[in-house]
């Protein structure tokens, strides 16, 4: 699987991404800069976390126009695979491939830390590797990461099976103290209802080696690329 | 013809307003106590050169609803006056 990493400018998980997808996963990555209308022939296509544009007006809304932004949503509109993470989940729900907006942190906080991970379902390609009754450390760095959409959008998500993640405890039990940032129902990382658009504030490829400490984040990258084996 | 347009975007009513909670918080410590609320939005004022006032009312509407605001999450309102 060949994967592009779109550069905006005040990207700053770029390098960290093409790191853990190059070096790490061993697959084929390139930068995608956000003023080319071209994804190199890319089968994945990745909104690293940074500071688009500053933050301005809204997190992620003046990145949404960035001219690669065109050719992101006809991929994922034709069934290709986009993944934005922190400030890509941002430029996402920004760009209506993924439904509901993330809001500043009801502690007012810019939180950084390591939090942990229940993946709500095994049926998407990020989450298909993973256990569902295991609780995955991953870190998170946002200041704007709380996941809101209005109830009808929130009973839509929940029938279609799109929540991927939510904020738990280290034994996997999802409760309040366990939510970092006022998401409504603990929600860390969402999906489209066709499953081929993701998205999630927790950053994956921050915890994808033994040099950093935590490799949580690899099994979560690693589901994208294994071969699911058919019983 | 040259007009102004005056545009509040506001978060919506039913989502909590981490900063306007700050500020209130801050208006207490400063002992105003009189104060029941606090919420913060944008105030944007953008210069338009259109044909008249119906133009430039469009043209506001389809700035709001496409970029200066988030439906999802925030309200907006306008007023429009020649400049």
């Amino acid at each position: 699987m060949k994967f592009g990493v779109v550069v905006f400018p005040g990207s700053n998980c770029d390098d960290d991404m093409i790191f853990a997808l190059r070096d790490v996963l061993g697959q084929p990555a390139v930068k995608l800069w956000h003023k080319s209308h071209d994804l190199e022939g890319c089968d994945f296509i990745v909104l690293p976390g940074g500071f688009s544009y500053g933050d301005y007006l809204r997190s992620g809304a003046i990145a949404r126009f960035s001219p690669i932004m065109n050719e992101v949503i006809a991929h994922a509109q034709k069934g290709g695979y986009v993944m934005g993470i922190c400030n890509g989940f941002q430029i996402l729900t920004e760009s209506g491939l993924l439904p509901g907006a993330l809001l500043r942190n009801t502690n007012r906080q810019y939180i950084c830390k390591n939090v942990y991970l229940k993946p709500v379902t095994a049926d998407s390609l990020l989450t298909r590797g993973l256990d569902v009754h295991k609780a995955y450390q991953i870190p998170i760095a946002h200041g704007e990461g709380r996941y809101y959409a209005p109830h009808h959008l929130l009973d839509e998500i929940k029938d279609n099976d799109q929540i991927l993640f939510k904020y738990c405890d280290q034994s996997g039990a999802v409760t309040e103290e366990a939510n970092p940032n006022g998401a409504v129902e603990n929600i860390a990382g969402i999906c489209n209802a066709r499953r081929n658009v993701f998205g999630m504030m927790p950053h994956p490829e921050r915890a994808c080696h033994p040099m950093l400490g935590n490799t949580d984040g690899y099994e979560l990258l690693a589901s994208i690329i294994i071969e699911k084996v058919l019983l | 013809m040259k007009f102004i347009a005056e545009i509040q975007v506001m978060p919506q009513k039913e989502i909590l307003d981490p900063q306007g909670k700050a500020v209130l918080l801050g208006l207490k410590n400063l002992g105003i106590q009189n104060v029941a609320d606090v919420r913060i939005g944008k105030n944007i004022r953008m210069e338009l050169d259109v044909a008249d006032e119906a133009a430039a009312r469009e043209e506001v509407e389809m700035t709001c609803q496409k970029l200066l605001a988030n439906l999802i999450m925030e309200d907006y309102s306008y007023q429009i006056f020649p400049a």
